[in-house]
Order: structure tokens, then sequence, then C-alpha cells
């Protein structure tokens, strides 16, 4: 047998059938659905009288436009955001989909956390959503991405996607992460490096032994952002981290299957002499806190630099450094960890897990956010909460003087009422700083939580390893 | 879906790089449960004042670029979400064609399944076609499908690849899902099989 990459061994497992020009029809194990994306793909189901071929392996949650206040226990102010999840709920019912988490059930939450939350994501797998973020899933070796309203109608349809293979791209880092680096911190100085096209038409594994090192958090970070890479998906092998994860979640096999299910998993990497499109290769310990400075997540440079300037740039990028400067309301020169915020949003499908709560709740232990800073934490999940509020992070981040929110999306793209006056400058969690993300008109810089508690307590972009130098 | 033949029209420069999805449509317009009526909403924070004036130096708002057919635009057009409202809001607003050195991934597809066509060309050639479309609109661009062609107005022609079953797909205005259904068989038995040998799936 010819050797293969974990990419090629998981499409083959899933290959329907196969056209002579190479389209394939892709067999989806696991298909999830949010609110935004979907109403369209049930309206065309019933325009053309198909039903939902697999209502079993669809999951469906509200995530993007439900508020986040305590109130919404009450019904949702606004009109459009309502009548949105209200048709997720009547598409569930008239569908026939057997696996929903409503706005109200603890186990509610972005949908790419409550999948592996719930044991629904498993190597191997093929996983879709009607969202380009589905990448994360990659974190657990299986082939996860984004797809259109139409390709949503399609799985919804047939539980097949029609695909035509990308190529293999390994994204290695090396040795070992330094003190204040994080997952975050990799996956965005993958993409400063790459460019925001550097990964189009790949999907791109990421190994090595600081991935190795990682945590399923953040190994979910890392290939959350693949997407922000250009890579339709982002994939790391599975390994006992993930075994361990996985294990005893409510919809991961058990007994006789789980054993099964393991053989199977553990053949499950890339053969040695395994063929690369393309390579790139990072050294973990040349990686340090970076923040985004523009409007594109390739905009990243460590937190000890300066804004650049638009000259220091060639072709296209050119006019692009200059509407993203003027945009940002950044001056050339200027130190990055000189840059004043008015707000703070740590939450999102990249940095919504425990584990980003706890790097968070480190910093901020037995401090105070700065006069001025509006500072918000939107847990990715119920369960992330009230994992949370046990471990007496929620009081830390009440007493620094945080919002402590119920979980959604948030102010990640602001579709609630969770936004970015014009002008104001948010450092955040999420994985976007495009130009209106988080509100008409609103600055985004883009890091790990632990800067982002930083940056909350200085009330400006910060270096986090100065606020570790003071812990120790 | 509508199809996609051959198409002479107008075009508009957008030479701004990495053009996402966010700018193509905002997300306050992602609440709509329809595909239609997203035109008016195309490239809202570029194209609008926040009194809902328009901005007069956007290119589509002026007065040659009105009805533009075509966009020819910079380096990796349509990243950031998968949301299908962005090729929904390019058709509404009758955009059929984009032009660029490269797409998003997800974007590009969606294009397809909604009788748009975006076209892939070397540098060199969205330089030229660029060039063409800043003359405004009695420069008429062709695009041609079935030849996989991009002429400019002055004659100049360039070739463009495509997948073979999406040209196919777009040319004649086919469903694909009721082309895959067609496949029920197949995937039946793949699921047979796969329940044999990944039971806990
Ligand atoms: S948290 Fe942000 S990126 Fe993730 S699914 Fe929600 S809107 Fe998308």
């Amino acid at each position: 047998m010819s050797p293969k990459t974990l990419y090629d061994k998981i499409w083959d497992a899933h290959v329907v059938h196969e056209d002579d020009d190479g389209t394939c029809l892709l067999y989806i194990d696991r298909h999830l659905v949010h609110e935004v994306t979907s109403p369209q793909a049930f309206e065309g189901l019933r325009m053309t009288g198909r039903k939902v071929r697999a209502p079993e392996r669809t999951i469906a949650v509200p995530d993007h436009n439900v508020p986040t206040t305590a109130d919404r226990v009450d019904g949702i102010d606004n009109e459009e955001s309502r009548i949105q999840v209200e048709a997720l709920d009547k598409n569930v019912r008239e569908f026939g989909l057997m696996n929903y988490y409503e706005m109200n059930d603890i186990r509610q939450g972005i949908v790419h956390i409550v999948g592996p939350e719930q044991g629904w994501t498993l190597p191997g797998m093929t996983v879709v959503c009607g969202d380009s973020h589905t990448a994360t899933h990659g974190a657990f070796g299986s082939l996860a991405h984004g797809i259109g309203t139409s390709e949503v109608e399609h799985v919804l349809a047939t539980q097949t996607l029609i695909q035509k293979k990308s190529k293999n791209m390994k994204v290695e880092i090396t040795g070992k992460l330094a003190p204040g680096v994080t997952a975050k911190d990799i996956t965005l100085s993958v993409i400063g490096e790459t460019g925001t096209a550097g990964g189009t038409g790949y999907v791109i594994e990421y190994c090595g032994e600081a991935i190795r090192a990682l945590s399923m958090e953040g190994r979910m970070t890392v290939c959350n952002m693949a997407i922000e890479g250009g890579a339709r998906a982002g994939l790391i092998a599975p390994d006992e981290t993930t075994f361990a994860y996985v294990k005893g979640r409510p919809h991961a096999p058990k007994g006789a299957q789980w054993e099964a299910a393991l053989a199977w998993w553990k053949t499950l990497y890339s053969d040695d002499d395994a063929a690369w499109d393309k390579v790139i290769t990072i050294r973990g310990e040349d990686i340090a806190p970076v923040v985004t400075w523009g409007t594109s997540p390739e905009d990243v440079l460590p937190i000890t630099g300066k804004v650049p300037a638009a000259s220091d740039f060639t072709g296209g990028k050119v006019g692009a450094a200059e509407r993203s400067l003027d945009y940002m309301g950044l001056t050339p020169g200027t130190p990055l960890a000189e840059i004043p915020i008015d707000a703070v949003f740590i939450g999102s499908c990249t940095n919504g897990r425990i584990e980003d709560l706890r790097a968070a709740a480190e910093i901020l232990r037995g401090k105070r956010v700065k006069d001025g800073v509006r500072a918000m934490i939107v847990p990715g999940s119920g369960l992330v909460r009230a994992q949370a509020e046990e471990e007496g992070l929620a009081d830390v981040f009440k007493e620094a003087g945080f919002e402590w929110r119920l979980a959604g999306c948030s102010m990640c793209l602001a579709m609630n009422p969770d936004q970015l006056a014009p002008g104001e400058r948010c450092a955040a969690t999420s994985n976007r700083n495009f130009e209106g993300r988080q509100g008409r008109g609103g600055r985004t810089h883009l890091m790990s939580p632990a800067m982002a508690a930083a940056a909350a307590v200085t009330g400006r972009l910060t270096d986090v390893r100065e606020m570790m130098g003071e812990m120790a | 879906m509508d199809k996609f033949e051959k198409l002479t029209g107008i075009a508009a420069p957008m030479p701004l790089v990495n053009i996402d999805t966010d700018m193509l449509i905002p997300k306050q317009f992602l609440k709509t449960i329809k595909r239609s009526g997203l035109g008016v909403n195309l490239f809202d924070e570029m194209r609008y004042n926040q009194d809902g004036t328009e901005k007069p130096d956007f290119v589509l708002n002026q007065p040659q670029y009105r009805d533009t057919e075509i966009l020819v635009a910079g380096d990796n057009f349509g990243c950031g979400s998968s949301r299908e409202h962005a090729p929904w809001a390019l058709k509404d607003f009758g955009i059929r064609a984009i032009i660029s050195t490269s797409f998003a991934d997800i974007f590009y597809n969606n294009c397809f399944k909604n009788g748009l066509l975006p076209i892939a060309l070397p540098a060199e050639a969205v330089e030229v076609l660029m060039k063409d479309a800043e003359k405004g609109s009695n420069a008429r661009m062709t695009v041609d499908l079935e030849a996989q062609t991009v002429t400019t107005s002055d004659g100049e022609s360039f070739s463009f690849e495509i997948d073979s079953f999406k040209k196919h797909c777009l040319l004649n205005g086919l469903d694909d899902i009721g082309l895959s259904m067609e496949k029920a068989p197949a995937i039946d038995t793949y699921e047979a099989q796969a329940a044999q040998a990944r039971p806990w799936v």
C-alpha cells in the first residue's frame, strides 16, 4: 500500500462514489446546524418535498444570535433574531432532528464547542457545518470543514457532499513553547507566516512536539483558525490526549465499541513517507505572544513590535495596509504595547473553553479591570460556564470587573446586542479582525486569553510576560 | 439554479486584496430567513454612510458602475465566513461573474450553487482586466463559460481553468442535490458497509 497522510486515510474511508474526473461523493458522519445558515436550506427541502436523510447524525444548536444576558430566559428582544431562532426550533421539529440543544438547555453553546463536549466529534469522522470554523473539530483528527447553505441542504437531503480532494500541507511546530506563549500564538503566527491565502486548496495537518504537548482545548484553538489561513480544514492526529478527552463523553462509544473504535483511531496518523504538497516548519521557541494590528488575521506581530507602515509591504498589500491603518486609527512606528483599548472580549469558538478561562483567571486574580474599559467574558457553552463557576473562576472575573455572560457567539461577530461602537478598540480572543466584524467601525486586535486579560488590567495592549513576572 | 453561459457586461474594478465576507455582507443582514433581497446591502459598510446615504467614492455608487455585472477584484476574494449570503447579495445586486487571482475555498464553491461564476486568472491577466474595468461603462467585458475565456473591450482574451463538473452544472443550471439523490443506492451500500466497519459512528 502506498503511504498515506491522515487526510488521505479519512478521505478514503468516506468515499461513496468517485467520478472519472475525481469528483467524489463523500459521506458525512456528523452534520452540525445553527440558526443563521440553515433556514434557507430547510426551506429548500420544503420546496422540493425532500426529507432529512439522517436526522440522527444531525445536531442543532442556536448560538450566533442568542443574547448572552441572563434575561434571555424570557425570550429574545430583537425580532429578527427571535424569528431565526424560532425557525430553527420549528425546523428541528418538522424534520425530526434528533439532537437539539435549545437556547435554555445548559448544554447549549457555540456549535463548535458543543460538538466536541458532547462527544459528537470523534477521530476519523467527517464533520461539516454551515460555518467556516468547523475546522475546529479537526483537533480530534476528524476531517471537518465549513460549507455554504446550499451544501447544508445537500447534506440534509443526502448525508453526502460533492467534493474534490484538496492537497496535503504539513505545518510542523517543533520544540517547546516559551512561557506565556499559547496555542493562539501558534495559530496566529502560522497565519502571519503563510498569509490568509497560504492554505487555499489545502488541508493542513499540524504536527510536531509543540502541537503534541497541547491539550485538546489548545488543539481546537489551533485548528479553529486553519480557515483564517485559507485552508479548508486543519487536522491533528489523535493520540492519548485525544482519547482521554473523548472517553466518557455522552455520545462517545462505550465498552466493546470503545475498544473497536480505539483500535481504528490508533491507525489514524500520516505515514512516515507520506507525500506532502507543501511543508512549513516553525520553531516553537521562536513564537512570541502576538497580537494583530490590522484588519486581516495575517496582520500579526509580536507584542514587542511596532505598528508597521504601508510602505513595509509590497504589491496589493500596500493598499490594504494603508486602508487597515486608517481603519484601525494607528500611526506607524507606535509600539504595539502602547495602544490603548476600550473593550475586552474573551470568548468565541477559538478561545471560549475552560482552559481559556483558566488562563484568563490566572492573570486576573486579585486585579481590577482598568477604569473605563468594558470587559466581557462569554463562555463557549453552558457547561463551560457551570464548570468555571464551580472552579471559582467566575468570582475572579466578577471581582475583577468583568461581565460574566451566558454562552453564545456574542461579540465575536456581534449579531446579538454585544457590539463595539464606531472607533472603539477591543482586545479580543476571537478569530477575525475584519472591518466591522465586532460592530460597525469597531477595531479588533486578536490575541490569546491571557493577553486579553492582561490588556484588561492595564487598559492597553500588553505583553503578558510582564505580568507573569509580577506573579512569580 | 440559474444557468450561466455567456455574458457581456459592465465590469467594475475593486483592486483591494482580501475582500472578506464581512465586507460583502455584514452580519446584521444575516438575520434573514430568505435568500433574496440582499443586493441593497452588498458591501454595506463600504457603500453607505452611517445615516444610510451613499458614499459617492465607492465604485458601485458611481453612475458608470451601477449596472455592474462583473467584478474584477484583488487577491483572495471572499475570504472569511461560509455565509452564502455573500453570493446571494452579489447575485441580487446583479453581479454574475467575479474575476480575481484567487478565491477563498468555501466562497468559491458557494458561487457555483447560485449561478455565479468565479474566475481565477494569473496576476498579469487580472491586471489587464482591471485596467479594462477602469474604463467604465463604455467598455464591456465578455465572459464565455463554454469557451472558458474572458475578453476585454479591446478584444484581448484570456483562458481560464474550471472544474469540469462545476462547469457542466453551471452551463445547464443543474441542481446537484437531485444528481446526488440519484446515487441513493450507492449511499445505502456505503452506510451498510460503514455500519459494519465503524459501528460506533
Ligand atoms: S464564535 Fe464566532 S467564529 Fe465561532 S461560530 Fe460563533 S461567530 Fe463563528
